[in-house]
């Protein structure tokens, strides 16, 4: 008697979906990148789960490249972050309005 | 009801809530300390669904190290000043509309599909399994992998330089 695969999905998409409230609501640019990362967390569950269901690997190994992949995203985003910031010394996004 | 299941049911209400939490601060801070705890409950499933290499590294590389740099940006900018209304209503909106669609349908989604009943059972993947698999099944994404990180790299140095040509002219 285990868990149904249908609950460990339905717990990804909740934290996909607050994920991606936080991305659409949210007016801070760095609350926005954290929104980004709730829902990658969100993939990477149904991905572990999808790799217990069907006893494969190749989930596992995609939520390997899943984590490098917000590793790289992270660190250009933030790099953008602060340059936007010293530009512009805001971080919210309506401010920015000038294409210069 | 077994170990199993009730430790799946605890981790999951501590994901959501912590994940939940984290998303409303006005606090950035506070914002990044709850995602971390967050990260951890996905450690915990990670574990409880068999990888602990990949639980370590969720420790490690998310809570570990993304997040940090994230209190690093946040405490370097020191974005002191709070957003006038937490959730503006006109971006709140289609928000909540989307994701209660969302919502709605994956749930129906799920219902409806006779496959999404079959129950997860024990198993462990061992860290050296893995590491053999990786290296050799899909051992050209990782090589893709290093070259995006490199190109990351790149890219952050180049974009954290520009600024301070900016405003020399």
């Amino acid at each position: 008697m285990g868990i149904p695969f249908g609950y460990v999905l339905a717990l990804a998409g909740i934290v996909t979906v607050l994920g991606m409230i936080c991305t659409a609501a949210r007016r801070n640019l760095i609350m926005m990148l954290l929104g980004v990362e709730i829902m990658l967390n969100g993939a990477a569950i149904a991905f572990i789960a999808a790799a217990l269901r069907w006893q494969q690997l190749e989930g596992q190994a995609f939520v390997l490249f899943i984590i490098a992949i917000a590793a790289a995203e992270v660190s250009l985003g933030l790099a953008l972050i602060v340059y936007l910031y010293h530009r512009t010394g805001s971080l919210n996004p309506e401010d920015y309005r000038v294409l210069k | 009801m077994t170990l199993f299941n009730m430790l799946f049911f605890a981790i999951a209400a501590l994901i959501v809530a912590s994940t939940a939490l984290a998303i409303t601060r006005r606090n950035l801070v506070h914002a990044v300390i709850y995602l971390i705890f967050g990260f951890f409950g996905s450690a915990f499933l990670f574990y409880l669904f068999g990888s602990p290499f990949l639980a370590a590294l969720m420790v490690i590389v998310y809570a570990g190290a993304i997040m940090i740099l994230f209190l690093f940006i946040i405490m370097m900018l020191r974005v002191e000043a709070p957003e006038e209304r937490l959730f503006p209503l006109r971006q709140m909106l289609p928000a909540v509309f989307l994701a209660a669609a969302y919502m709605v349908i994956g749930g129906l989604l799920l219902i409806n599909d006779p496959s999404a009943g079959a129950s997860l059972t024990e198993a462990r993947t061992e860290p050296a399994a893995f590491g053999r698999y990786i290296f050799t099944q899909s051992w050209l994404a990782v090589e893709i992998t290093s070259l995006l990180l490199l190109v990351a790299i790149i890219g952050a140095l180049l974009v954290g330089k520009r600024p301070l040509k900016g405003d020399e002219e």
